[in-house]
């Protein structure tokens, strides 16, 4: 089974340029979502068993990052009737270009760390280091708060896949725990944009602007 | 025994989301937060056996520097809860059910995060702390206080990302170095020289700057002005005082495994570094700074900077830090309190339109002025005590540069905030903020008075279970390599 991890790495990587690239918020909401669902599925996919809990938390996993999560920002879209461009700081090639040497220089830069021998040659680190990255792009070069919410959960996807890593060290506990702490995040923000568009009858962050030096 | 004081806050929050009148909550959180420091007390001045309590296979522990910040923590969260009727009543207008609710649900997070002795639970403690204050910053339901609660939230939960990431990293340097450890603190320490040193470096950054950011410490600082700026008085203490004092246990208990681990400079370096940068930042944007409440918040980003010395530093110092951040958090509920009283008799926080308060609000400014001659270090207060001991443990352990920066930021900080607290009290009120009814009453200024009273006795007197408590917490803190 092992040998599937890589490929699927890298359709998650796809799926990096994809929330890069699309410009209806729709849309990216669904690429998040198949990540999160793909990536729900990866510990199926490591070596060795991963026993009963194993298959709990993939379930619970894939229900929260694939349907929980997407469910909460779309309910959220419908309520506040946000415009359905994605309305970005830079334009979608510059933003591709910068996921793209993102990506490339997490790969080399993966290969200079002091990998254990099993994970040395496998595209996990790489892939978390490049969805981390895209994250940070996603939060920084959108304007629109929910978009902000999309970066936030590339990252944290990155951070899950760093996670396959040292998968067998983490408590069951703490894995859901993560993860509960991440749907409730996403509820509390799906409301917050909610106001937000009440004050600001927008939900753009070019309208928070007041509060600086 | 150490579930109540966790789920007994969670009780009352329980009640006071479901009572129906706007007058009683506040008093139901008073009774959660009175019932809280019993519990608290119970614990700390009856020790089971003199061995740590623990639960839950050890995930949960009452370790000696656990003790400070949980008795601290009660301490802040009752005084504050004193002040909630008496300001929530001045505020009928305002539906205060989730208000007094999350107050309840926070102490109930932060009391989790203290007991959380497994890396993983810390951290997923540490984000439920972020997200049951979120709503409490929003109070006031302007365009300001949501934009606030929008980069509270979004630097929060990213900042804390990373710090999860870290925790991955601290978890990945057992696999790498070939050990097998449980992630409870101990057990990590234990094992750290043989841990991985290239992850355990990477993860002590990562996790600096996750809890950092919760912390407040610059270059993360961002969130700090809006938030403590737009956020009642009542919750800039909470935030101030309590979470960054738990983000701050967080750091020390991750410092402890890596300097176990790696080249002993390494930590110190990035400490005594962020450290001095924060009180820098924050000694910049306090010169000339007009809006009284974001000073504070730069204050609050000065000390952090403090604590982060404190810890870097090591030894004697770690006895000043654990003693600074009580002194600091006390403090705080001093300034902000009473900046939340001024803010209310005109309208404005703002030294543009604020002057004279001192004839208008003569309790809450005198009581203010106290608190800026404290938090700078003024004798006889506090932290007075607190930052000369981190200063000349400084010296004594030949950080000379590191000292000699900290006594020049501390002194461009005591004219740049000086500058600001002088021109709201001193002078005549404007002729065009006429007086809006408010006056110093007993239950807004009477919690503020107690917060001060401590920190002029912590700066008179250390008492001596205190104190020894705080050695205890110094030592099981301190690697001695």
């Amino acid at each position: 089974m092992a040998e599937w991890l890589d490929p699927l790495l890298i359709l998650a990587l796809a799926l990096n340029f994809g929330a890069l690239g699309v410009s209806r918020i729709r849309a990216v909401v669904n690429v998040v979502a198949a990540q999160g669902i793909l990536l729900g599925v990866l510990p199926l996919f490591l070596h060795g068993g991963i026993g009963i809990r194993g298959f709990l938390l993939v379930a619970t996993t894939v229900g929260l990052k694939g349907f929980g999560i997407p469910a909460l920002l779309l309910h959220a879209m419908r309520e506040v009737e946000i415009r359905h461009e994605v309305n970005p700081v830079i334009g979608f090639m510059s933003s591709l270009l910068l996921g793209a040497v993102g990506t490339g220089l997490a790969i080399v830069f993966a290969r200079t760390l002091p990998l254990a021998p099993e994970h040395a040659n496998t595209l996990i680190v790489p892939a978390s280091l490049a969805t981390v990255w895209t994250g940070f792009l996603m939060l920084t070069l959108r304007r629109k708060a929910i978009m902000q919410v999309l970066g936030y959960l590339l990252l944290e996807n990155g951070v899950f896949i760093f996670g396959l890593l040292a998968l067998e060290a983490t408590p069951f506990l703490v894995e859901v725990g993560v993860l509960l702490d991440l749907f409730t995040g996403v509820f509390v923000m799906g409301i917050i944009i909610h106001h937000i568009s009440r004050e600001f009858s927008s939900t753009s962050m070019d309208r928070l602007s007041e509060l600086k030096e | 025994m150490l579930y109540l004081p966790i789920f007994v806050p969670l009780i009352a929050a329980a009640a006071a989301f479901f009572t129906k009148s706007n007058r009683v909550r506040p008093w139901i959180a008073v009774a959660g937060a009175a019932a809280h420091s019993a519990i608290v007390y119970r614990l700390l001045a009856f020790p089971a056996g003199g061995a740590d309590l623990s639960a839950l296979g050890g995930w949960l522990r009452l370790d000696a520097p656990g003790r400070i910040v949980l008795g601290f923590l009660s301490v802040l969260f009752l005084l504050c809860s004193t002040y909630a009727p008496g300001y929530l009543a001045m505020r009928p207008e305002r539906d205060n059910r989730v208000f007094c609710a999350n107050i309840l649900v926070l102490s109930a997070t932060t009391t989790w995060m203290v007991l959380s002795y497994h890396l993983g639970l810390m951290w997923v403690a540490m984000e439920a702390t972020t997200l049951a204050s979120a709503p409490l910053i929003y109070f006031n339901r302007n365009q300001r206080s949501i934009e606030a609660t929008w980069k509270y939230l979004l630097i929060g939960s990213v900042g804390i990302a990373l710090a999860l990431l870290g925790s991955l990293f601290l978890s990945y340097a057992a696999i790498k170095g070939g050990v097998e450890t449980s992630l409870l603190f101990d057990d990590l320490t234990r094992v750290a020289s043989k841990l991985s040193a290239p992850w355990l470096r990477a993860a002590f950054v990562l996790t600096l700057i996750g809890y950092g950011t919760k912390m407040g410490l610059a270059p993360m600082h961002t969130w700090k002005p809006d938030a403590y700026g737009e956020a009642p008085g009542l919750v800039g203490t909470l935030l101030a005082g309590g979470v960054t004092s738990c983000a701050f246990l967080a750091i020390l208990r991750v410092q402890r495994v890596c300097r176990a681990g790696v080249e002993a400079g390494f930590v110190r370096d990035i400490l005594i570094f962020m450290g001095l940068f924060s009180m820098a930042v924050a000694a910049i944007f306090m010169v000339r700074q007009r809006d009284f409440k974001r000073m504070l918040a730069y204050s609050s980003v000065e000390h952090m900077g403090i604590l982060a010395i404190g810890v870097g530093v090591g030894g004697p110092a770690l006895y000043g830090a654990l003693l600074h951040m009580i002194n600091n958090g006390l403090t705080k509920g001093v300034l902000f309190l009473s900046a939340g009283n001024i803010h209310r008799a005109y309208g404005s926080k703002s030294t543009d339109q604020v002057s004279g308060a001192l004839k208008r609000t003569p309790l809450s400014a005198a009581l203010f002025l106290i608190g800026f001659l404290a938090i700078t270090g003024s004798p006889p207060f506090g932290p007075f005590v607190s930052e000369l001991t981190i200063v000349a443990a400084a010296f004594r352990r030949g950080e000379f540069v590191a000292g000699g920066l900290f006594l020049v930021l501390l002194a461009v900080v005591f004219i740049g905030m000086g500058g600001t607290v002088l021109a709201v009290v001193q002078g005549e009120p404007r002729e065009d903020r006429p007086p809006n009814g408010f006056r110093d009453h007993f239950t807004t200024a009477a919690p503020i008075v107690v917060f001060a009273a401590l920190v002029l006795l912590l700066g008179l007197y250390i008492p001596r279970t205190l104190e020894s408590s705080l050695r205890e917490a110094a030592a099981a803190l301190d690697v001695k390599r």
